[in-house]
């Protein structure tokens, strides 16, 4: 990839930018392009070193405040005819219900994912909870009642916490999951707002 | 690492590329890469923070037959890099402490 290309794909990528800060970015990698090669690398070698465009793309992302993004695309374009603000006000108990709706399910929906995870480590806690109970209340039957039924206590409570130990893991990496899917989600949103505008 | 900490070493290590004199961002990337990589995007993010900050400047000029960027510290940069060195001059002695380097 040669610099003129390395420039090209990495304005598409930000092509959801503000267009002062974006060809502000822009200036800064050209910069590093030309010194580099000042200094003795290709063209193609100087533009390696800065990584891909998509890699640096993501990377900016992460760093933009997702209110940046969103105040550049509600922005309108052009200003609002008066027909089409009559419209907009007419409208709003259809289109404002509905994007609460919509807004309400994408919530719910990750509710749900989070109750699941809290009922992983209920289950968990109620493992460990017998473990301790099992195993306590057994060494006080085998003396105090009878050996068999004692010992059978005391077997339960080595199972529980057998699988105590076991959900143990599989809630750590279940909850792990879930804030990995958080932060994608992040980076998905401003992705939606990054998608260029079709005319 | 605390990802607090880290941003305001790295703040430090990009002021103290410039307290000799200034640079632009080719030659502070190199300066700083015996001791760690910073990566182009990570250090615009900190010019930029550091220039709203007014810990240093930027000045355009031609070089070459073409534009860059060469940054200047200011005066609330160096009390900033003063103030790292007060600071850290604290830590390095718990540090010693800690690892038991100065033990007799």
């Amino acid at each position: 990839m040669n610099k003129q290309e390395f420039l090209d794909a990495l304005e598409k990528q930000l092509s959801g930018f503000p267009p002062e800060e974006r060809d502000e970015r822009l200036s800064f990698y050209a910069e590093m392009i030309d010194d580099r090669m000042e200094a003795g690398l290709s063209e193609a070698d100087a533009v390696k070193d800065l990584g891909t465009p998509e890699a640096i793309a993501e990377q900016i992302l992460k760093e933009t405040p997702l209110i940046t993004l969103a105040k550049k695309r509600m922005k309108p374009s052009r200003s609002l005819k008066a027909w089409e603000i009559v419209l907009l006000v007419l409208g709003s108990p259809v289109w404002l219900s509905l994007l609460i709706a919509a807004f309400a399910v994408a919530l719910s929906l990750y509710a749900v994912l989070w109750s699941g995870i809290i009922s992983l480590w209920a289950v968990f806690a109620a493992a460990v909870g017998s473990a301790v109970g099992c195993t306590a209340g057994g060494i006080l039957f085998s003396f105090t009642a009878s050996l068999p039924v004692g010992l059978a206590c005391v077997g339960a409570g080595i199972f529980a916490s057998g699988l105590a130990i076991f959900l143990f893991f599989g809630c750590q990496a279940a909850t792990r999951g879930i804030l990995l899917f958080t932060r994608q989600l992040g980076i998905w949103t401003k992705r939606l707002f990054l998608k260029k505008e079709e005319a | 690492m605390d990802a607090q900490l880290k941003r305001g070493l790295l703040d430090v290590c990009v002021l103290a590329t410039i307290k000799d004199g200034e640079s632009y961002g080719y030659k502070m990337i190199k300066d700083m890469a015996p001791y760690f990589a910073m990566s182009e995007s990570t250090l615009y993010t900190i010019l930029k923070r550091l220039e709203s900050a007014r810990l240093l400047t930027v000045r355009t000029a031609e070089h070459d037959g073409r534009l860059r960027k060469y940054y200047q510290i200011t005066a609330a940069g160096r009390a900033r890099l003063a103030e790292f060195k007060n600071e850290w001059e604290g830590v390095m002695s718990i540090y010693r402490f800690v690892t038991g380097e100065e033990q007799k």
